[in-house]
C-alpha cells in the first residue's frame, strides 16, 4: 500500500475529474492525476502511481544524477546509454 | 521502471559499504529506517550483510498496518457487520487480528468485506450499489492520506450520500518524537520515509537536527538508495553534522505536495490524541474528518464500540516497532506467530518486520550466527538484468 509504482501517462479520460489512463508495466489503468495538475501532468510523463494516485513526477535526469555521483562514489565506468536501458518493474 | 538495474549494483553497493565502514571508523551506530517499505528492501537484498558489521539498522514504526492498535480493528469489524453494508479495506487490513478475530474471519461469518486497490474504487462500488453503504477502511500515513481526501472531495462534489469512511490516518512526525523522546532509545541517525515525504516536503524534520541533534536523510527504496543514505548519515556524523539531506531528490521536492497537503487540509483535522500499538497514546497523531463532512464520516454514521484493547501478553510487537528488540528476538516469533498465524500486527504486514524478516528466510540462527548473505546482492543484480 505504501509503495509507489512508477507508470506513464497514456492519456486523459476524464478531464473534469482528473483521471488518465497509466501504462504500469505493460498494464493499462485509470489512475487520478489532480495532485500533479499544478505542475502540469501530461501524457509521456513518468509518474509515481499511490493507491490510483498519481503522487509524484519521476524527473528523469534526476535519476541520472543520483546515478552519476553513485558511478563516481563507486569508481565505476559505465557506458551512459546503459542508464537510459529500459527494465521492467517487478 | 529505467535505472532498476543501476540502483541495485553490486560493485556500487560494496564501494559504498567500504566508505561507510572507513568513515564510520568501527563506530557502532544505530541507525533507524523509519519507514517500513525500507525494512522490507533491507531484508529482502539482505542489506544488514553488505553494511559493515558496526552498522545496526533499527526498524522504525513506520508501517501503518503493524501500529494500529487492536481496538481500532474491533471497530472495523463492528461496521462490517452492520446490516446492509459492504466494507472495503486494502488487502493488508484482511487479516490482522482484532480481539475477536479478523475481518476475513467477518467475512467468513457473512459480512460484506471486499479489498479494494483504491479509495475510487470504494466510491464505485457506493455508486454501482445505492441501496448498500459503502465504507472504506483509511489507514496509512501521509503518503495514502491525500487520497482518502480527494475521493472524499469528489463524493462531497458528487453528493454521493452512501459512501463514508472509517478514517485512521496517522502522521509520521509525531512518531519520530515520540521515539526520539522515549528513555530507551539511543539512535544516532534517521533514514526518512521516502513516499511520506513526497508529501510533506523536507521541513517537518527539520526539528530531529535541530532539537536532537541527529542526522536525517530521506531515502528512496532501491537497495542502492538505502545503502547511499546511510553512506550520507555517516558522513554527516563524521564531519559533524546534522542536517536533513534528500537522497530521494527524484521523487521528493523540498516543499512536498502542495495539492496533497490542501486536499487533507480541507478534509481532515488532527484528533486531540491517537493510540498507536507499542508507542501508546501520541497527543496530535492522528487524522479524523472534519465536522463539515460528518456524512462521509463512518464514526458519525456507524456505532463504534471504541474499546481500547490490550496487545496479546505473548506478542512483543510493540517493542519490534520501537526498534528496542529485532524481530527474531521476540518470545514467539517464528514458532507460535507466523504470517500463516498471525499474532502480531508486525508478522502480517508485509511492511512488518517480522513478516519480511520470515519471509525472506533470514530467521535462520545459524544464518544470524555466521552472518551469512542470504540472498546476495551481486546476484540479485545479476538476476534482474537477465530478467529484463
Amino acid at each position: 500500500m505504501c509503495l509507489g509504482i512508477p507508470g506513464q501517462i497514456i492519456d486523459f479520460v476524464d478531464e473534469e475529474n482528473n483521471i488518465a489512463r497509466a501504462e504500469v508495466s505493460g498494464v493499462r489503468r485509470n489512475v487520478n492525476v489532480g495532485l500533479l495538475r499544478g505542475e502540469g501532468i501530461g501524457p509521456g510523463d513518468w509518474v509515481l502511481i499511490h493507491v490510483g494516485f498519481a503522487m509524484s513526477k519521476l524527473d528523469e535526469h534526476e535519476a541520472q544524477e543520483t546515478l552519476k555521483l553513485l558511478y563516481e562514489m563507486g569508481n565505476a565506468f559505465q557506458d551512459e546509454l546503459r542508464m537510459y536501458e529500459t527494465s521492467q518493474i517487478e | 521502471m529505467k535505472y532498476v538495474d543501476e540502483f541495485r549494483d553490486g560493485e556500487v553497493a560494496r564501494n559504498l559499504s567500504s566508505e561507510i565502514a572507513r568513515l564510520s571508523k568501527g563506530k557502532p551506530l544505530k541507525i533507524m529506517e523509519v519507514c517500513g517499505g525500507h525494512t522490507h528492501t533491507i531484508y529482502k537484498h539482505g542489506i544488514e550483510d553488505v553494511l559493515p558489521p558496526n552498522i545496526d539498522m533499527v526498524h522504525g514504526p513506520g508501517c501503518p498496518v503493524c501500529v494500529l492498535p487492536m481496538g481500532r480493528i474491533d471497530d472495523a469489524i463492528a461496521i462490517a457487520r452492520q446490516p446492509n453494508v459492504i466494507f472495503t479495506t486494502f488487502g493488508d487490513m484482511m487479516r490482522v487480528p482484532g480481539s475477536k478475530g479478523s475481518l476475513l474471519d467477518a467475512k467468513a461469518d457473512g459480512a460484506d468485506v471486499r479489498f479494494v486497490y483504491s479509495p475510487l474504487d470504494a466510491l464505485k462500488l457506493a455508486h454501482q450499489h445505492p441501496d448498500k453503504q459503502v465504507v472504506f477502511f483509511a489507514i496509512g500515513f501521509e503518503t495514502t492520506a491525500p487520497s482518502t481526501a480527494v475521493t472524499l472531495l469528489r463524493a462531497q462534489a458528487e453528493g454521493i450520500k452512501n459512501f463514508s469512511v472509517f478514517c485512521n490516518h496517522v502522521m509520521i512526525i509525531p512518531g519520530i518524537k515520540a521515539i526520539l523522546d522515549s528513555p530507551d532509545m539511543r539512535l544516532d541517525g534517521f533514514l526518512g520515509p521516502g513516499h511520506v515525504c513526497m508529501v510533506i516536503g523536507m521541513r517537518p524534520y527539520t526539528f530531529i537536527a535541530r532539537d536532537y541533534g541527529k542526522p536525517v536523510v530521506l531515502a528512496g527504496f532501491e537497495p542502492l538508495d538505502i545503502i547511499q543514505s546511510v553512506y550520507m548519515t555517516v558522513k554527516q556524523l563524521d564531519e559533524g553534522r546534522c542536517e536533513v539531506e534528500n537522497q530521494y531528490a527524484r521523487v521528493v521536492r523540498p516543499e512536498g505536495n502542495p495539492k496533497a497537503l490542501e486536499a487533507m487540509g480541507r478534509t481532515m483535522e488532527l484528533r486531540p490524541f491517537f493510540e498507536w500499538r507499542g508507542l501508546g497514546f501520541i497527543n496530535h497523531s492522528a487524522l479524523k474528518l472534519r465536522p463539515e463532512l460528518a456524512q462521509w464520516d463512518a464514526e458519525t454514521k456507524f456505532e463504534v464500540p471504541g474499546i481500547r484493547v490490550a496487545d496479546p501478553k505473548a506478542c512483543q510487537c510493540g517493542e519490534v516497532l520501537k526498534g528496542v528488540i529485532k524481530p527474531w528476538e521476540c518470545k514467539v516469533f517464528g514458532t507460535a506467530c507466523t504470517p500463516e498465524t498471525p499474532i502480531g500486527t508486525c508478522m502480517v504486514s508485509s511492511e512488518g518486520a517480522c513478516a519480511a524478516y520470515f519471509n525472506y528466510g533470514r530467521f535462520s540462527l545459524a544464518a544470524q550466527r555466521s552472518r551469512l548473505p542470504v540472498i546476495n546482492l551481486t546476484q540479485a543484480a545479476e538476476t534482474a538484468v537477465k530478467g529484463s
